[in-house]
């Protein structure tokens, strides 16, 4: 595995990334629910123009990837990367993602709403994504006019994102909390507070590998910054919280902790043939066991790394084309050794 | 308020889910929440039931009779309230303009507020700026008229007028 030096993402032992999506819609259109096709293909034309045409440096070198020229295993391959969302992913009408060429900053067009633009940093960087992600709007917002009003603010397809039309997400791993059961209290208080806690591929997913996505849902009423310092008040509660159950876990059984750990570690650096679902619970255990430095000569990055390569569209865009879901079962089994070898070698030269 | 599954305990989880790409937000008891986080949710249920049902459009959901809009439809894009009701979806810009008074408890339930504070565009920075200004002034004419300081009342109202024929004021937003 390349050592490249890589500053660690803030908070990176229990937030995996930070991410803020704006929705808009442009004034002037139907939302996407009454827009004909002619339209939807003009709101394309505009958007791409807005972003791609300028001299701008930050809006420079983006790809415009238009969903119909798109294969199942190229969008899918988006979807893992959450730089676009599962549902988008299935339609074909006039969409397009446009995306930088870091990955930080994604644009959908003709999603729900018109425009959904989103930063993710890695970490916990709520605010440095809402800074990147309010720059670009700004910058779209002088070339495009954007539906809004003055008292419901941006206006959206759906009431549920009126208003700033933010979205601040942040996903965090949560074994011991998911261990010891209490995730299910800290699920109920963030759902009384108006926090939304889902899987890791968003609203419709289960979490996997102990995954979680905290966000906010009241979107009209608050600034941008009083909702993301929100989320982060609760992120931070939450990560201070898994860290203590890391601790008390492992004080008062070591042993059993490294069992759990390195049990895991000989499955995943033993298995021939292995499903993404059981590879992330694995995983989820050898990434405690990096952060706790019972796992020594893997980095927290490589295991991203790894989560990201496992998953179906990824390890076919790697074996360079389609696989079936046993033929990938066992590339997986295969990468997973591989990598995590490699990684321990590493760490003992 | 009852758990909408159980129909038994005390709701005191808010769930949301997406089922064919239609947000469902449900007041669940933290069993059945618990519950429906293995297992899939029932499809038939829309957004646009969703809203309806929330409390305080009283029982079996729906607005008063004398509330309901009508057969008043959107001049931009067509939608009626119904069409809304039915999707959860609002159609253009205008629909929020033309269901304004429709909405605004609706938008109340989902965000316990109906005044948007925040980012504004840059076209409107300064004339919502000016909106706010002359709101605040006139409440503050009224309330010198009432203690009959009629010389403040005065340069009060001149400095309205200042500012409403600035052209800075906001026009159909």
């Amino acid at each position: 595995m390349s050592k490249k030096p890589v500053r660690p993402a803030p908070e990176g032992d229990v937030a995996i990334s930070s991410r803020i999506r704006l929705a808009r819609n442009l004034e002037a259109y139907p939302f996407t629910t009454r827009m004909t096709r002619a339209q939807s293909a003009e709101i394309l034309s505009k958007v791409r123009n807005a972003v791609l045409d300028g001299e701008d440096s930050q809006l420079s070198g983006f790809s415009f990837l238009e969903l119909q020229s798109m294969n199942t295993l190229d969008r899918q391959f988006l979807v893992e990367k959450h730089l676009i969302s599962p549902e988008f992913a299935e339609g074909d009408i006039s969409r397009a993602a446009i995306i930088s060429k870091d990955g930080r900053i994604s644009i959908m067009v003709n999603e729900e709403d018109h425009l959904r633009l989103q930063c993710i940093f890695p970490g916990m960087q709520t605010e440095e994504a809402w800074k990147l992600c309010t720059d670009i709007d700004t910058k779209l917002d002088g070339k495009l006019e954007y539906a809004f009003d003055k008292n419901f603010g941006y206006l959206t397809c759906c009431p549920t994102n009126v208003g700033t039309g933010i979205r601040a997400s942040v996903m965090l791993h949560l074994p011991a909390l998911s261990m010891t059961g209490y995730i299910k209290g800290i699920l109920e208080n963030c759902s009384k507070i108006g926090v939304a806690v889902r899987g890791a591929y968003g609203e419709n997913s289960e979490a996997s590998g102990n995954m979680f996505q905290i966000s906010n849902q009241v979107t009209l009423g608050q600034t941008e910054e009083d909702i993301i310092s929100g989320i982060g008040n609760i992120t931070s509660q939450i990560t201070e919280q898994e860290r203590i159950l890391r601790s008390e876990l492992y004080n008062q059984n070591p042993l059993r902790l490294e069992d759990r750990i390195f049990r895991s570690y000989g499955i995943l650096t033993g298995a021939r043939i292995i499903s993404s679902e059981e590879s992330l619970k694995l995983l989820s255990d050898v990434r405690l066991g990096v952060v706790m430095g019972l796992i020594r000569g893997l980095e927290l990055e490589d295991l991203n790394e790894i989560m990201l390569m496992i998953q179906p569209a990824y390890l076919q865009k790697l074996s360079g084309g389609q696989l079936k879901p046993d033929e990938r079962d066992q590339r997986r089994a295969e990468l997973i050794r591989m990598k995590l070898k490699d990684g321990v070698q590493q760490g003992m030269e | 308020m009852l758990c909408q599954q159980c129909q038994k305990k005390e709701a005191n989880v808010h769930f949301t889910q997406i089922l064919n790409g239609t947000k469902i937000e449900s007041y669940l008891c933290s069993q059945c929440a618990n519950e429906k986080g293995k297992l899939s949710f029932s499809p038939q249920l829309n957004l646009g039931d969703f809203l309806w049902g929330f409390p305080g459009f009283g029982e079996g959901g729906g607005l008063p009779e004398a509330e309901q809009p009508g057969e008043v439809r959107c001049d931009i894009c067509g939608m009626s309230f119904d069409d809304f009701r039915k999707t959860g979806k609002l159609g253009c810009a205008n629909c929020y303009r033309t269901f304004r008074d429709n909405l605004s408890p609706i938008l109340r339930r989902l965000h316990g507020n109906i005044e948007h504070k925040g980012k504004v565009p840059g076209k409107l920075t300064e004339c919502i700026k000016t909106g706010n200004e002359i709101e605040k002034l006139k409440e503050e004419l009224t309330a010198a008229i009432g203690r009959e300081e009629y010389e403040r009342a005065a340069e009060l109202r001149d400095r309205i007028r200042n500012l409403e024929s600035s052209g800075n004021k906001c026009g159909g937003v």
